[in-house]
């Protein structure tokens, strides 16, 4: 098969463009497993500085996972049951709440985060609390369960589905648990991943709201990018990369549900 | 009980949203209201909030966060398009590798990005050694802000590009190939066909790319520039000077710049404008 040349121009944009984003990639996973980045490679391969990471920092990684699971849970617990109510009335009042509910991700983490110190604090046992970053989680990922949740709700008609239990003598809590939550499996599973890949990326929030006591993975690494030596920085960044990949490819291969590809399949041979 | 079932719903719904609306009201309204009394409460009054255009080193740092973050918009469209039509169009080897290498810094952290450019640009960096070698002098972009631009640049590249290629999945091949036999030169296809379709999906990636530019603080954090950038300025006048009327009143401006960006872009693209992580 033979290409104009106006592909292969495309084609070398568009590797230039992904060079771009991979090589510092690739050069901070060489750096952190290399001896001595500024002699390179031939200074020889260790993982003393991976180590040296872990007994610096591996409090920031399992506080990062503890807050990420917490704010899992509490956007579970919250969020599900608004977007059940969000899908069940559409009106004026809940299109206000779903904007509403947005607002902590359409504003800087910056200012979420100083409207927080300035109310609570004084309050000195919350405030150097691991649970002072939960709250900046929870409404920064709040909206992306919710939506995650809604988009599948609003696919289903729920009032015929519940009308039928409903009918057949179901109580509402039967009908929650046994109906509605099954049906929506996918866009909760799809906010919960949502949900757990941004609070351990978060940083612009929890920078502010954390204490020397309360570093979690981003906090982490941002210090040892200020304070430590390239190699430790890329010896850290290569494990929040192997933290963060498992969520990644989970992600995307929910953003591709079988049944999608089933119908894609159909939809080719006929 | 002489409830009827649509009351007796409308109660239950009631419930099922107060956890929502406690948290939220508790956590982020009553705060909000807090760091906009704050703003106004400081020995400057209300006064404080003009400060952004009064006071030249605010105005100088809001016009510059404003300029570098519609550069990078503009620039990233322009890439975005170019890239994200052509991995749409073409099936060739090695296309799904290029994809993977779009996905995966959609999750960084502004910092992690930050030490990318470090490492990319910086007194280290990758770009510098080529430099070194091939003309005796390193190249060191990281600290200025060509160094903020190449940063924003890489966190917005991946998210526009694959919003570029879903609504491009979308587009009317027939209306294409009905403007080329019609004898549409290359160009005025993409000028007036496929420009024109992709422009919903343009106006709200960009104003996403937009307002997360201008609330971007890890990226301008990790790269400690001269340059002061509005969240950079902030964060000083509320750390270092406990000027907190000021840093106050300055996130607010801020806050409403980036909402009024999103809300605009929805009004304008009518498709939902999805935020920024």
């Amino acid at each position: 098969m033979s290409r104009s040349p106006r592909f292969y121009l495309q084609l070398a944009f568009t590797v230039l463009v992904c060079a771009f984003l991979v090589v510092p990639v690739v050069l901070s996973i060489m750096a952190g497993v290399t001896e001595n980045f500024f002699i390179g490679i031939k200074s020889g391969l260790t993982l003393r500085w991976v180590v040296e990471v872990w007994s610096l920092y591996s409090k920031t990684i399992f506080l990062s996972i503890g807050i990420a699971l917490a704010t899992l849970a509490v956007t579970l617990l919250i969020g599900v049951p608004a977007a059940y109510v969000l899908a069940r009335r559409q009106n004026r009042y809940t299109r206000w709440m779903e904007e509403l509910l947005v607002l902590p991700v359409a504003v800087p983490g910056l200012a979420t985060a100083l409207a927080l110190i300035l109310l609570y604090g004084q309050f000195r046992g919350f405030r150097i609390s691991w649970s002072f970053i939960l709250v900046g989680h929870v409404l920064f990922t709040l909206p992306f369960m919710v939506r995650s949740v809604l988009a599948v709700m609003g696919a289903i008609d729920l009032k015929t589905l519940e009308d039928a239990a409903a009918s057949l003598g179901a109580s509402f809590t039967q009908r929650f648990f046994h109906v509605i939550l099954p049906n929506c499996r996918q866009g909760i599973l799809a906010g919960a991943l949502m949900v757990v890949t941004l609070s351990m990326g978060e940083f612009n929030i929890t920078w502010m709201l954390h204490t020397p006591l309360t570093m979690t993975l981003p906090v982490g690494l941002a210090d040892s990018y200020a304070s430590m030596r390239l190699e430790i920085g890329s010896a850290y960044t290569i494990i929040f990369f192997i933290m963060i990949i498992p969520l990644l490819v989970a992600m995307q291969w929910m953003s591709e549900p079988p049944n999608v590809r089933a119908r894609a399949r159909k939809k080719q041979h006929g | 009980m002489s409830s009827s079932p649509a009351r007796r719903e409308a109660l239950r719904h009631m419930a099922l949203l107060l956890p929502v609306l406690t948290i939220f009201s508790a956590f982020w309204l009553l705060p909000m209201a807090r760091l906009v009394a704050v703003g106004a409460g400081g020995p400057t009054g209300i006064a404080a909030y003009w400060a952004v255009v009064t006071d030249a080193r605010y105005f100088s740092s809001l016009v510059s966060t404003i300029l570098l973050s519609a550069t990078v918009t503009l620039a990233t469209i322009v890439i975005s398009v170019i890239a994200g039509m052509f991995l749409q169009r073409n099936r060739f080897f090695g296309r799904s590798f290029l994809l993977a290498t779009l996905t995966f810094p959609l999750a960084f952290p502004g910092v992690v990005v930050g030490f990318m450019v470090i490492l990319l640009v910086g007194r280290q960096g990758f770009v510098g050694s080529i430099t070194e070698w091939l003309f005796g002098e390193k190249l060191v972009l990281a600290y200025s802000m060509a160094g903020l631009f190449l940063g924003y640049l890489y966190f917005s590249i991946p998210r526009v590009i694959l919003t570029i290629m879903a609504a491009a999945e979308k587009l009317d091949g027939a209306l294409e190939e009905a403007a080329r036999s019609l004898g549409a030169s290359p160009w005025q296809v993409i000028r007036d066909v496929i420009l024109p379709a992709l422009k919903p999906a343009l106006i709200s990636s960009g104003a996403i790319c937009f307002a997360t530019s201008m609330g971007a603080f890890g990226t301008a954090f990790t790269l400690a520039t001269k340059i002061n950038v509005l969240p950079i300025t902030i964060y000083g006048e509320f750390t270092n000077y406990a000027n907190f009327a000021l840093a106050a009143a300055l996130s607010i401006v801020l806050g409403l710049i980036t909402w009024l960006a999103l809300a605009l872009a929805r009004s304008i693209a009518g498709s939902t404008v999805a935020a920024a992580a």
